[in-house]
């Protein structure tokens, strides 16, 4: 079924009753051409592209849970392309104008907002920094504005200009930053993957990779075994267990990162905006609640809960950045397990096993990676060699030094 | 989430920092192959479960300490200090 206006309004007319659901519940086959693990976003849009892209249409996405109960509806749903470092730049340049033809190509309001993103400069050199960044993004083809502080307190006139601890310098708007609708993202994927053929299975948790002769064979699951000629680890803070299935370690470790919305306001925040001192970042999502987030908890973590100091650090930022937000009251809070390498950048990549590919480590960044991530990692898969705007991406980039470092803090577990 | 240590009891979380699984302590020796390295600074223990791993007293008694906690529940079961680990 196709989803248009016309269609909302005939159905409204006629009570509702010709919806039906966006995608079936097959059971199982005993075999695919390949098997994605895991139904996160980047699962979805990895099985989305292998169909569209390259016209493999007899595969399955297995998902322990329901589709998007992972990270996918837990982010702060914040979409940029404003990177700095070669491997990133290009990367989330193409991921941006994916997202940007988005609901065009999956017939879906994923409600992408290109609201604009503002970063923030609290000293001279965060300024020059934020300048450097700005042009590298120009130079990728993407757009970057140097603001005066003026022309941030014209945009912005809340935030706390007077304080003298993190005076504001000025900033970096990036226009086509935004946010979209998180869960949308995901039931868009596995609506357009589902159309094309795609088995979606849910409640199905993969608890063995079959290998025989260093050839993946395929999997084993709750719900039985299932052949596969393909197989893709797709999931996110759970990666190091997936792959040690397949005796595999990776470069990552697990940490918890928390999010916070308030009641619903009145229209106030119409855009992104970071602090820059204190790793906080805000929007207002479309239901008026103020959606935010800060760094993470930065102890291993598998719950999907973090701890109060952190909640308390946030709310101080927050308070430090724009103090009538202390007007507001938290609804909610939550936290996601996020899949951290030691220098803050992804993985998509072939591993020892023949057949079997690895696609992780997106940090507190993947959710505006979900389109390009399952680009390169559908074309990884179906042709067997990595996408132009993810070869940089490699498993093996930390023995060999070919680091990427995007904050600068080094390249070391526990620094991003 | 309180961290006990050794010598001051359990104290706020925010008195410590995080260094991570206990493999920080493992150092391969100088002579050792580039693997050696990689698995030792970047192919880490990352249990979802009981772990151990390496806290630093930093706004305390600047201790160091293997705590052993569970990292899908947040309770912590006990701590040992590295020194003491290191004479045994
Ligand atoms: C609080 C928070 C805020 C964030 N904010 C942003 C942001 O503003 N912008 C941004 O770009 N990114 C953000 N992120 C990061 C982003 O959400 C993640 O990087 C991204 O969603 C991870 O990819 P995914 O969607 O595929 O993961 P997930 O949705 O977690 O998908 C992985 C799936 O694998 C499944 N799985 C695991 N093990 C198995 C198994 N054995 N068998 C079968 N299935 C399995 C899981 O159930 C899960 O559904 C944020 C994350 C959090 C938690
Ligand atoms: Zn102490």
């Amino acid at each position: 079924m196709r989803y248009s206006g016309l269609k909302v309004i005939t159905e409204g007319l006629f009570g509702n009753k010709g919806w039906g659901p966006a995608w079936r519940n097959p059971t199982p086959k005993a075999e695919y051409d390949a098997i994605i693990i895991g139904g996160g976003g980047h699962g979805l849009s990895t099985a989305y592209y292998l169909a569209k892209n390259h016209g493999l249409t007899n595969i399955a996405v297995l998902e322990k849970g329901y589709l998007g109960s992972g990270n996918i509806g837990r982010n702060t749903t914040i979409v940029r392309a404003n990177y700095y470092m070669p491997g990133n730049s290009e990367f989330y340049s193409h991921s941006l104008k994916l997202w940007e033809g988005l609901e065009a190509e999956l017939n879906y309001n994923v409600m992408h907002s290109q609201r604009g993103q503002l970063i923030l400069a609290h000293s001279d050199g965060q300024r020059d920094t934020l300048a450097r960044r700005g042009n590298a993004m120009i130079n990728q083809g993407d757009d970057a504005e140097l603001w005066t502080l003026d022309q941030v307190k014209d945009f912005a006139p809340y935030l706390d200009f007077a304080q003298t601890r993190f005076p504001i310098y000025g900033g970096l708007m990036h226009k086509r930053g935004g946010t979209a609708r998180h869960d949308a993202v995901a039931w868009g994927y596995a609506r357009g993957a589902d159309r094309r053929g795609v088995d979606l299975i849910q409640n199905c948790e993969v608890t063995g990779i079959d290998i025989e002769n260093g050839v993946v064979r395929g999997v084993q699951t709750t719900r039985g075994a299932i052949r596969a000629k393909k197989v893709g680890m797709v999931v996110a803070g759970r990666s190091s267990q997936v792959a040690a299935m397949a005796g595999m370690r990776l470069p990552i470790e697990s940490h918890v990162l928390q999010a916070f919305v308030t009641e619903g306001l009145k229209p106030i925040i119409d855009s992104v905006i970071s602090f820059g001192m204190g790793h906080f970042y805000i929007s207002q999502s479309d239901k008026g609640g103020l959606v935010f987030g800060g760094d993470l908890d930065f102890y291993s973590s598998y719950a999907a809960r973090g701890n109060l100091p952190m909640v308390e650090h946030v709310m101080e930022a927050a308070m430090t950045l724009m103090p009538m937000i202390g007007r507001a009251k938290v609804l909610r809070s939550w936290g996601g397990i996020m899949d951290m390498t030691p220098d803050g950048s992804p993985v998509i990549d072939k591993t020892h096993v023949e057949g079997l590919f690895v696609d992780a480590g997106w940090n507190y960044g993947g959710f505006k990676a979900a389109p390009a991530s399952g680009w390169c990692m559908a074309h990884l898969m179906a042709t067997g060699e990595s996408h132009e705007v993810a070869r940089r991406f490699r498993l093996d980039r930390f023995r060999s030094g070919h680091v990427i470092d995007e904050e600068a803090t080094g390249s070391q577990h526990n620094l991003h | 989430m309180r961290i006990p240590c050794p010598l001051c009891g359990t104290r706020d979380r925010r008195e410590f920092y995080y260094y991570g699984s206990e493999d920080y302590l493992k150092r391969p020796s100088d002579q050792g192959m580039v693997e050696d390295l990689d698995n030792h600074l970047f192919l880490r223990d990352n249990p979802a479960g009981v772990m151990r791993d390496v806290w630093y007293h930093e706004a305390g008694c600047g201790a160091w300490m293997v705590v052993t906690r569970n990292t899908i529940s947040h309770e912590v079961l006990g701590s040992e200090l590295v020194a003491k680990q290191k004479e045994a």
